[in-house]
């Protein structure tokens, strides 16, 4: 086992693509990840020396990606509405399955707990759930009011938790699909009337592996949205009753924005900044309200993942880079 | 906060906008006029023949993004994440962002090959409303003053020149330039109708008439020995607003049936189009309407799923609307920008000012149906084809409406083209 310090954090490799990165994902083994692009392509990555293989099956950008448990599958929801399942290990990928999913957006895939489940949601405002196996589609149902931006399964396998544009984060019983409660994350949510513009959300969704905890990532104080005037925000809920317990705010970083949070473990948990001040990545814990370590990147950054186990951190960047960083010395 | 949109960029046009003022009062700009005309078209106007066409425009504030409307460039590297979608026409494509207004494409008639070269908004603003670039030496009317002035009739008992912005405001503009300010538009806050235009309950019908009575005969008396176009102006300004306030039901949206409501949707841009519809009907010559704000230097795409996608349904219904009741053939409506936005994709997903290769969209009147003029490259970062520019636009909105545009007013006893000499209709979109 890899002894982390992220304050140690590095970046060891770069690779670059042909058209600026959207998303980014490892997979579970840690020996690949998986990139998005401008260009509507994805691009899997091979850790050990950069080799570079393109899937090309969607008509639009990629948000949305998720491994299945085994790691031998990649399910992909672009902003078209398709979900790609994709052969991820063979030499050249193969779409194994394409499914007209959503009208509009698909922002987020997860994969259930015990990886029977995929959840897929968007703009369309309805959350979905499929086998993960098959693509069946086993429930579907209108679940807010506005753009669904992220989604993540508590680790019991109990629950969902979805977030939307206005900040309203919604925890839903698997089960039966009912509603146990909402939680207000309303300060991601910066309306501005001067410019008639609705900005913010819920942009990433985490929990932590003990379930304790949950994380709300975005943006606020949006006061000049479309001129990319707003700061990074990461909010802190308790599990147990829904209260918020941090707001972590990340001074001195002007026209930032939290693309994606990941719990690196119960202690901490990460961010990924955007915007005007370049690309940062934030950690966190639960007694600091700022946060205890930030590492600047080389580019600005657009998401982020993280294989706790090797220790590494992806970035999609806007330069065209996949950078792998190590969180140890 | 204030209610009137602000950009992005922190741009000076609202600055400027009181120094057009001052520089724009009355028909004193007439005098600061000259030095900006190089050369005189042969024709002059005498008496102006009226004509029962009218002009709409959708000035969509702070730069549509072409590439999200009207151009779209689907799976290349400027394209961003929308797909485009087929038309009513066969052959035209356009943004999946305006579904509604595809199944109106055969009213339509692209101008894909704009080209201002003007990045700054109050200037292309000012480009894309008067015909012409701004010089210190010379201020001209909007497209609205000229459309009050050559097609208004005031016998409908309402101005010619409306605009209506999001949110508060209402007054007067100051767009009219050496027409002077008769031709001044009446701003609508929202989908409200003129401010102070009710007269108050606590006064008495019979004290009103008495008051306008007195008023109107010291006005008399002082105009028999001080007359001037400034006074006639204000005389002028007094009796409109009478006769608006006695049609004041012309901009209650909740005179229409329920269903037309539903059908423009549940948005301030949907009551204002229908608005916009109401105001035609009853002989207003130019409405001009502003949809806000699409300044976005940061997160375009998200923007404009909203903001187009509220336009998309009012605007189409608005069009298909006119055309069924056989309104479109004597209006045209207009949507145009002060400049579109950057193929380029710049890092917080945005697109910035881009003026070099964007579209404006024309329906209605004498414009050629259903069809797209001019062209851009494949990344949509130059015009290849069908090049025209503000110049060229304002003309043909004039033609547009059987105006001929290479005349000129008599203004003082000077003629005054009322289009840039140097432009010409773009006579391949004109029936």
């Amino acid at each position: 086992m890899i002894e982390l310090d992220v304050t140690k954090s590095h970046v060891l490799h770069q690779w670059k693509a042909d058209s600026a990165l959207i998303a980014c994902r490892f997979s579970p083994t840690g020996d690949h990840c998986v990139s998005t692009s401008q260009d509507n392509r994805l691009q899997r990555w091979n850790i050990a020396d950069g080799q570079k293989v393109v899937l090309e099956g969607h008509e639009s950008w990629v948000h949305a990606l998720t491994f299945n448990k085994t790691g031998d599958q990649l399910v992909s929801g672009g902003c078209e509405g398709r979900l790609i399942w994709w052969s991820i290990l063979e030499a050249q990928p193969k779409a194994i399955r394409t499914v007209e999913a959503h009208a509009g957006w698909i922002r987020g895939v997860e994969i259930s707990p015990d990886g029977a489940m995929l959840v897929s949601v968007g703009n369309d405002q309805v959350i979905r759930l499929w086998k993960a196996d098959t693509g069946e589609k086993l429930h579907e149902w209108p679940a807010h009011e506005r753009h669904i931006y992220s989604a993540a399964f508590h680790p019991d396998g109990q629950h969902l938790l979805t977030g939307d544009l206005l900040g309203k984060i919604c925890v839903w019983k698997l089960s039966d699909r009912t509603l146990v409660r909402t939680l207000d994350a309303a300060t991601l949510y910066s309306p501005n009337k001067g410019q008639n513009a609705e900005f913010g959300g819920v942009r990433s969704l985490a929990i932590s592996p003990n379930g304790n905890e949950i994380y709300a990532a975005g943006t606020h104080k949006g006061s000049n949205p479309f001129g990319a005037v707003h700061e990074p925000l990461l909010l802190r809920f308790t599990w147990a009753d829904g209260a918020l317990t941090k707001s972590h705010v990340c001074d001195g970083i002007p026209g930032g924005l939290l693309y994606r949070t990941v719990a690196l473990n119960d202690a901490t948990v990460t961010a990924v900044s955007g915007g005007s001040s370049g690309g940062i990545l934030l950690f966190f814990n639960a007694t600091q309200e700022k946060e205890f370590h930030r590492a600047g990147l080389p580019s600005l950054a657009r998401d982020m993942d993280i294989h706790a186990a090797k220790g590494l951190v992806a970035t999609a960047h806007f330069d065209q880079h996949l950078r792998i960083s190590a969180l140890f010395a | 906060m204030s209610n009137r949109a602000r950009y992005a960029c922190g741009s000076m046009d609202h600055a400027l906008s009181r120094r057009r003022f001052l520089g724009a009062s009355g028909l004193l700009g007439a005098s600061g006029l000259l030095g900006g005309v190089a050369s005189l078209p042969s024709k002059v106007a005498g008496a102006i023949p009226k004509n029962d066409y009218r002009v709409v425009v959708f000035n969509m504030h702070g730069g549509l993004s072409q590439l999200e409307s009207w151009d779209p460039k689907p799976s290349t590297n400027t394209g961003g994440p929308f797909r485009a979608i087929a038309t009513s026409v066969p052959g035209i494509h356009i943004s999946e962002l305006l579904p509604k207004t595809a199944k109106q494409m055969h009213h339509l008639c692209l101008l894909r090959g704009v080209n201002t070269a003007e990045d700054d908004h109050g200037k292309g603003a000012y480009m894309m409303l008067t015909g012409r670039r701004q010089t210190p030496a010379a201020e001209y009317p909007q497209v609205g003053s000229v459309a009050a002035k050559m097609l208004h009739d005031d016998q409908t008992g309402l101005p010619g020149h409306i605009i209506i912005t999001p949110g508060g405001g209402g007054g007067r503009g100051n767009e009219a330039a050496y027409l002077g300010p008769k031709f001044n538009s009446i701003h609508l806050g929202g989908d409200k109708p003129p401010q102070n235009s009710n007269k108050p309950d606590a006064i008495a019908q019979e004290a009103e008439d008495r008051r306008h009575l007195l008023r109107r005969k010291i006005n008399e008396q002082y105009l028999s020995q001080r007359r001037s176009a400034i006074t006639d102006a204000y005389t002028h300004s007094y009796e409109q607003a009478l006769k608006l306030m006695e049609r004041r039901e012309v901009f209650d949206v909740s005179k229409e049936p329920q269903a037309a409501q539903d059908k423009y949707g549940n948005s301030e841009l949907g009551r204002q189009c229908l608005v916009a519809r109401r105001l035609l009907e009853n002989g207003v010559s130019f409405v001009q309407i502003t949809h806000s704000n699409y300044d976005t230097h940061n997160d375009n795409f998200n923007f404009h799923i909203e903001q187009v996608g509220e336009f998309d349904l009012a605007y189409a219904t608005f069009i298909e609307d006119l055309a069924e009741r056989g309104m479109l053939e004597k209006t045209l409506v207009v949507v145009l920008s002060e400049f579109g936005r950057t193929p380029h994709i710049n890092l917080y997903y945005g697109r910035d000012h881009w003026s070099k290769a964007w579209s404006v969209a024309m329906a209605g009147a004498k414009v050629v149906p259903g069809a797209a003029f001019g062209q851009t490259n494949k990344e949509g970062t130059e015009v290849v084809d069908g090049q025209v520019d503000h110049g060229d636009i304002f003309h043909t909105i004039l033609r547009g409406v059987g105006v001929d545009s290479s005349q000129s007013l008599i203004v003082d006893g000077r003629e005054l083209p009322i289009a840039d000499p140097a432009a010409e209709p773009i006579w391949k979109v004109l029936v």
